[in-house]
């Protein structure tokens, strides 16, 4: 939300010569703020898109994870009838899209599924179909943008945020994790979590984190938030703080248990209630924070203004746009 | 003239005082019992899964040792390269004056690279040299220290992550059930609900029935053992396959130190068999360290050993040369036979 600063009439008696005008030096209650209200309004009437990608191997928790964090049904799972959670033998992309709503705000959340990556034997180039995925919804946007005669509301199916799960071994990033973060991590912004951390002791989880941030240092994978999109110091602040606590170890859940005589998200085992929203059990209200309460729009804006912006300088330098499309190995000699 | 002969033969102490018609060959049991406890067990226990399954402390925590104490874990970097290993360790136990040579072989890097395609034939290898070596021990002149390498055992660790097993889980045992006991296992059992766990139980038990993979199966207990026996058999069988936690840590729980690990949540103990079913697995591996042995001796070595006799070829660099009919091969060997 950019504001421009707007100067009214002549410079008022006394008053600084151009320049900004603040709301005591006008000689009267003009009303800017109401431009607040009003962008308000029409956002909430227009509601909002978010589009979320989760990529990780069969059984790492990502549907229930994604359930969690919307508290709706809106995993892929949730939405096939008579499922089978059989491993798939090709890395098949499949989208879910959802209008949820919540105080009057409407929200259009796309899911969208990796099922089968990283399950087979041979996982060599299991990246490439999502790679294809995100280029080809950048193209879509920037074939639209071009149009002689385009929509005022570009439809937005560019992936904002793609939260990669990592197994929670304990020791350091595996071959394929590396491999996936390094390609995806150009072109769409990464949120690593390590899934179903209930299996790490709160040192082994510290230690995990530690050894997983060296791993990406030192392969040179860039996770969101990234430090060259930080606007001013407070952000700085805020994302550094981020930076130093991902990748978040969450655990997931839809079932509700009795724990000190209030209903709780958890895990009921033998040997205790894992409290998903508990802070000091798991970091799923750090991840919700994240993506939904502070930088949901963040997401957004970084997906525009940088993922897409880069995309589009490569596309429109490389050559034509209206030949060709996005295929996987062609932009990779780009990458 | 009858009667004194009957009279100095009860002088003489083959009758015990106790039962009329006693020889004493019941006592053979003890003495083998004592010949085995002098001679002391070989046993080799071979580990495979993917890495961070926590196969290392499972084992330390079943023999209550340290077995890798220098331990370097390889970053993303250094798994790129690397294939799979193979790295056996051998530690004697010994307790109540019976001791134990146990040996693990660990096969760090199964499972790690990002295309596993080959990651099993460096371990069927090294399964089949251990046979061969037996084979050409067994049939050499000099039989009187022969070293039992061969693997008795195979725990796989199946990651408690999955819905059941993964297509590298169902190739590699479908590889080698021929060849050695497989025990399947599900690791760090403690991010399941019982309810999870059942269920991935059943899943990995129709996946198991589904693909022909024959694990190890517990003997059923003789008619004459006691009901104690019978019903822990019984137990056992129903568990299978176990879903155990290792730890060596102690930690303060209910008023006494426990083996277990420490959650913000709750404490897991190893040894509580509501928590886990490390109890189990540990006592199948004590009680059936026999007959792990006899069916390595009996059916796996016996197969590796027909099939290599009748592809032939020079067994030993005694010279014998092996005729290449197979109906010949029984009235060759005799002098060979145990």
């Amino acid at each position: 939300l950019a504001f421009q600063t707007i100067e009214i009439g002549g410079p008022p008696p006394g008053g600084p010569q151009g320049g900004v005008l603040r709301g005591p030096d006008l000689l009267g209650y003009v009303g800017i703020e109401a431009v607040l209200d009003q962008m308000r309004r029409k956002t909430m009437k227009a509601g909002f898109e978010f589009n979320i990608m989760v990529v990780g191997q069969s059984g790492l928790g990502k549907s229930t994870l994604v359930n969690t964090l919307f508290k709706s049904k809106v995993s892929r799972k949730s939405c096939s009838p008579n499922y089978e959670e059989k491993i798939s033998k090709t890395v098949q992309l499949q989208s879910v899209s959802h209008v949820i709503e919540e105080k009057g705000v409407r929200m259009k959340l796309t899911v969208i599924d990796t099922p089968g990556f990283g399950d087979q034997i041979n996982n060599d180039r299991c990246w490439e179909p999502v790679l294809k995925h995100v280029n080809e919804q950048y193209e879509k946007y920037l074939k639209e943008e071009l149009r002689v005669n385009r929509q005022r509301k570009i439809p937005d199916t560019r992936v904002h945020c793609c939260i990669y799960f990592l197994p929670a071994s304990g020791h350091w990033l595996r071959p394929i994790d590396v491999e996936f973060m390094k390609r995806l991590g150009k072109i769409v912004s990464i949120v690593p979590v390590i899934a179903k951390a209930d299996t790490l002791t709160l040192e082994e989880r510290t230690e995990f984190k530690q050894r997983i941030r060296q791993d990406l240092v030192a392969n040179g994978i860039q996770v969101y938030p990234q430090k060259e999109n930080d606007e001013d110091a407070e952000e700085r602040l805020l994302n550094n703080t981020i930076r130093e606590s991902i990748p978040f170890a969450v655990v997931g859940t839809d079932r509700e248990h009795q724990v000190n005589g209030h209903r709780v998200l958890g895990r009921k085992t033998k040997w205790g209630i894992v409290e998903v929203e508990n802070v000091a059990h798991c970091e799923f209200a750090n991840l919700r924070d994240l993506l939904i309460r502070s930088h949901l729009e963040d997401l957004k804006q970084v997906t525009h203004d940088v993922h897409y912006e880069t995309y589009r300088v490569q596309r429109l330098t490389a050559g034509a746009v209206h030949q060709g499309g996005p295929n996987g190995s062609d932009l990779e000699s780009h990458l | 003239m009858y009667f004194l002969i009957v009279d100095s033969l009860r002088k003489t102490d083959v009758f015990s005082t106790e039962t009329p018609g006693y020889v004493g060959f019941a006592n053979l049991p003890n003495q083998v019992h004592r010949k085995s406890v002098k001679k002391g067990f070989e046993f080799t226990l071979m580990v495979v899964g993917e890495s961070g399954l926590g196969k290392s402390t499972l084992i330390n925590s079943l023999f209550l040792t340290d077995l890798y104490p220098e331990r370097i874990i390889p970053g993303a970097a250094e798994k790129i390269e690397r294939t799979v290993q193979i790295e056996a360790s051998t530690v004697e136990i010994e307790e109540r004056g019976v001791k134990l040579r146990l040996t693990v072989v660990d096969t760090p890097g199964y499972g790690d690279a990002i295309n596993s395609q080959d990651c099993f034939s460096t371990i069927i290898s090294y399964i089949d040299d251990q046979f061969e070596r037996y084979l050409h021990d067994e049939s050499g002149l000099n039989r009187r220290h022969i070293v039992d390498n061969r693997v008795h055992c195979c725990f796989y660790f199946i990651s408690p992550l999955g819905h059941g097993l993964k297509p590298l889980d169902v190739q590699f045992m479908k590889a080698i059930h021929n060849k050695v006991n497989v025990v399947p296992v599900i690791a760090k059992a403690d991010t399941l609900t019982l309810r999870e766990r059942e269920r991935l139980k059943r899943r990995i038990l129709d996946e198991i029935d589904e693909h022909g993979i024959k694990i190890y199966h517990l003997p059923d207990a003789e008619s004459d053992e006691d009901e104690d026996f019978k019903e822990q058999t019984r137990i056992l069988k129903a568990s299978i396959p176990f879903a155990v936690v290792g730890s060596n840590q102690q930690i303060e729980a209910k008023g006494k130190k426990v083996r277990g690990r420490l959650y913000p949540w709750g404490v897991v103990e190893v040894e509580n068999p509501e928590h886990n079913d490390f109890l189990k697995l540990r006592t199948m591996l004590i009680t059936h360290m026999q007959d792990l042995q006899e069916v390595t001796q009996d059916l796996h070595y016996e197969n590796f050993r027909s099939e290599r006799l009748k592809r032939g070829g020079r067994l030993s660099s005694h010279g014998y040369v092996l005729p290449l009919s197979p109906a010949y091969v029984p009235l060759c060997l005799p002098a060979f036979l145990p």
